[in-house]
């Protein structure tokens, strides 16, 4: 059988990038809400908030320390896997890496260490302003990353030029250009807001299963409360961001819009699809459709005009019913989030929310849903680029490494498999013995006099 | 001087950082396999630990840097060096979750099973830094249009091998050094005995290496020559004009990486480890600095024509991209420095087991 390279590098980079993506939003989520117990516990001294703290940075460090390990690989990818887009693109898009080693990287990793081991080493003020870097470290990381990304997907401020070797680069006109470019700004900010819900679901994930347990209550009470709050301003957010986000697409590439929405011929009063699916054979996609809505939220009006796929040439359409399917999963989830979210903020100003069992029962299981909903989203926004890696410049089929061979990226791809798999599991086990040993009691040791004074607490008014 | 030369130099300098830090981590990982008894390898661990992710950010910053300033060397270098990069990778995250994830379980299979992948790992990834090196010295078949045209075993030949081990046995010393600084007692003794085995194994590999370097490439002396040595490939009036200068920095890093060496024995002797470890780390960078000289300014050399070398005009970025990242690295260089020491400070003096430790 004759391997094909093109498709065996695509699939380790998608395979390779998929993993890594669980990690960084976890760490970015957690980050935030790390921030916000330390404060509170700055603020009240409480031992409770002590125990809070630190308990949730030793589920951090080791999702940290999965997504530092696998997101090298990225990097070398690019060289590795895709030789011939790297020198088109290597003017441009080796800055905001390099940006992102200068400006991130040492920014996180130095004050991690501080984090991670030291609480009885520094003042708790330092402490603080260390778990506040290394939050904002993460932010900054996710920030170049979706720089590079979007300028693949809306690509200015360059210029093509001829090399001595008679061969195309692009070559930047102007660097603040390529960072602003138009979608980077919506699209980090639409990232970052993921991972605020998927961070703040792994919380109420575990914080649910001690209320079920009915141990370490007063931990899980106040960790589920701030963690439900965020992931609920988080969910509110996201659909404003969203909307905005999709207008972006539909300006710049309409191809990826069309298979958002499975629209195939350019109509005017175009519809919303609410639900359904599209077959890209046929031409036709069924389902639940809120007539002219779509051409309301791109433009403002009923009536207007948006472009299908009719207008595109066939060679150049993304896979669109996989488009369309994750994009409408990661929607759909989002609707789910703001339900949930309200209900349970609604209970908890009742007083109710931890006695429904059930739904303490539910929140368990649902951390999958943001990490679903993430990836989701990220597959549908790289899958609506294809078949261009980057937007009408350069095909992925053109971008691939001219000295690799299909049995060089087949053995890597088996590699990464099998170390990932066993990676994973490892996570999982390690996080499972740290949720079952819990929050401990730091009240003994040198660290005491963190505890000298305990002032207002915010929280108990939530909680009974 | 212009932005090709300053960006060879800035990101020859984070090589040098990620040598010397990750080195000594590293090194301390190969060192894991022969130290005894859980407090000792908990001891050895968590010296490295709160700096090891910082000492390995050297590395990706550089692989950063060289995409952007250099894309066509990244582009060819890594594509040119799949596996071995693939297996380096693979290396970096077992060495990276060993460290976290060792301390996780008090049972024996589970510690002793990561340490095994720490030590390997570590290990692992020193020889293989040290075959990448050697492919730069001895060229690649690297064809008219800049892209490597060799397979995998053509990157395996005896001197690549050779550099491969030349590197670990530098790590090994640069970490047992470390070590010193960071241990005491019984350990401590136990750490000096690794310093002497590990320096005697590195002096006979370095004069080796050296010696089979000169011999299989004359022209790496070629910059250090005053002019008397033509460099093969492309004429660069840069190299040409300024050969006088270039031969004396040449000549300056030789004197350096000999009083360094040197030095190693006797600040050991007189206990003084803190110099020992400066010692360690200006060999370190001496050698990187001679092997630098050596090729500059081909960044790669083609072992098929010197007319298909890459050096750091026609493997550079845009004149716009270097210049504009040259102010983001001056921007940023303060703060790494800044974010460094602040570590390096906070986690100073012998490394004591608590219960944030791994």
């Amino acid at each position: 059988m004759e391997l094909d390279i093109e498709f065996l590098s695509r699939l380790q980079f998608a395979f390779t990038i998929m993993f890594h993506y669980i990690f960084p939003p976890f760490s970015i989520g957690m980050g935030l809400l790390l921030v916000i117990y330390e404060t509170l516990y700055y603020v009240t001294r409480k031992k409770i908030y002590e125990s809070i703290t630190r308990f949730w940075i030793k589920i951090f460090a080791a999702n940290f320390s999965i997504g530092v390990a696998t997101g090298i690989v990225m990097e070398f990818e690019f060289g590795t896997n895709w030789a011939t887009y790297s020198r088109f693109v290597g003017d441009i898009f080796g800055s905001p890496l390099a940006a992102e080693g200068i400006f991130a990287f040492f920014l996180e990793s130095g004050f991690l260490a501080i984090l991670l081991f030291g609480w009885n080493r520094v003042k708790p003020g330092m402490h603080l302003f260390a778990t506040c870097m290394v939050a904002f470290g993460s932010m900054m990381s996710a920030f170049w990353i979706v720089v590079a990304n979007s300028w693949q997907q809306t690509p200015v401020a360059y210029e093509l030029a001829v090399t001595a070797d008679g061969y195309t680069r692009a070559v930047i006109t102007d660097f603040w250009g390529v960072v602003f470019n138009p979608s980077s700004m919506v699209r980090f900010f639409h990232v970052i807001v993921g991972s605020w819900i998927q961070g703040a679901f792994l919380i109420m994930s575990v914080a649910a299963y001690f209320i079920i347990k009915k141990r370490d209550l007063e931990f899980a009470y106040r960790s589920f409360s701030l963690a439900l709050i965020v992931a609920a301003t988080a969910a509110l957010i996201q659909p404003a961001i969203g909307h905005y986000h999709a207008q972006v697409v539909g300006e710049y590439q309409p191809a990826k819009l069309a298979a958002f929405e499975g629209l195939y011929e350019t109509q005017k009063a175009a519809p919303l699809s609410i639900i359904g699916w599209t077959d890209p054979e046929e031409q036709a996609t069924y389902g639940i459709e809120i007539p002219g809505l779509l051409s309301f939220l791109l433009y403002g009006d009923f009536e207007a005009e948006v472009k299908g796929l009719d207008q595109i040439k066939k060679e150049d359409w993304p896979p669109v019913a996989q488009v369309f399917q994750t994009y409408h999963l990661m929607v759909a989830l989002g609707m789910f989030f703001i339900l949930l979210t309200l209900l349970s903020l609604f209970l908890l100003f009742r007083k109710k929310l931890f006695d429904k069992t059930w739904l303490m029962k539910l929140y368990v299981p649902l951390v999958v849903l943001p990490v679903i909903a993430n990836q989701a989203g990220w597959v549908s926004a790289e899958r609506g680029r294809q078949p261009w890696i980057v937007q009408d410049l350069l095909r992925t089929s053109d971008g691939l490494s001219k000295s690799v061979t299909a049995p060089e990226v087949l053995i890597s791809l088996i590699l990464f498999f099998i170390v990932y798999t066993l990676l994973f599991f490892v996570w999982l086990y390690v996080l499972d013995r740290e949720i079952k040993h819990g929050p401990e009691d730091h009240v003994h040791g040198p660290e005491t006099y963190h505890h000298r004074e305990e002032r207002i607490d915010p929280l108990s008014k939530l909680i009974k | 001087m212009d932005f090709n030369v300053i960006w060879y130099i800035l990101i020859g300098l984070l090589l040098v950082g990620y040598a010397i830090l990750d080195g000594f981590d590293l090194g301390v990982g190969i060192l894991h396999l022969f130290s005894k008894g859980d407090h000792n390898r908990r001891i050895m661990l968590n010296s490295i630990g709160p700096v090891w992710d910082g000492n390995e950010v050297w590395l990706i910053t550089a692989g950063g840097a060289l995409f952007a300033a250099f894309p066509e060397v990244y582009a060819t270098a890594f594509s040119g060096f799949y596996l071995p990069f693939m297996l380096l990778l693979i290396a970096l995250i077992f060495r990276a979750v060993s460290i976290e994830f060792r301390s996780k379980e008090p049972s024996k299979r589970w510690r002793s099973t990561w340490d095994t992948s720490f030590g390997m790992a570590s290990m692992i990834a020193a020889i293989l830094f040290g075959i990448a090196i050697g492919n730069v010295v001895m060229g690649f078949a690297i064809g008219s249009d800049k892209v490597y045209q060799g397979t995998f075993f053509d990157l395996i030949t005896p001197y690549t091998i050779l550099t491969g081990f030349f590197n670990l046995s530098m790590f090994t010393m640069h970490g047992a050094i470390y070590l010193n600084l960071k241990t005491e007692g019984a350990l401590q003794n136990q750490v000096k005995g690794w310093i002497r085995s590990s320096y005697i194994i590195f002096v006979i590999m370095f004069a080796i290496t050296t010696a089979a370097t000169l011999y299989l490439r004359p022209e790496m002396v070629a910059n250090f020559s005053f002019g008397l040595i033509e460099l093969p490939g492309a004429y660069h009036a840069l190299v040409a004009e300024h050969h006088t200068l270039i031969s004396i920095l040449a000549w300056f890093i030789v004197l350096l990486n000999l009083l360094s060496i040197a030095n190693i024995p006797r600040t050991l002797a007189k206990d003084k480890p803190m110099q020992t470890f400066i010692s360690s780390a200006c060999t370190m960078g001496a050698i990187i600095g001679l092997f630098a000289l050596g090729i500059f300014p081909n960044m790669m050399i083609s072992s098929l024509s010197p007319e298909f070398n890459l050096d750091i005009y026609n493997g550079a970025s845009s004149g716009y991209t270097l210049r504009t990242m040259f102010f983001v690295a001056i921007w940023g260089l303060p703060f790494v420095l800044g974010y460094t020491s602040l570590i390096y400070w906070t986690y100073r003096g012998k490394t004591k087991l608590n219960e944030s430790s791994y």
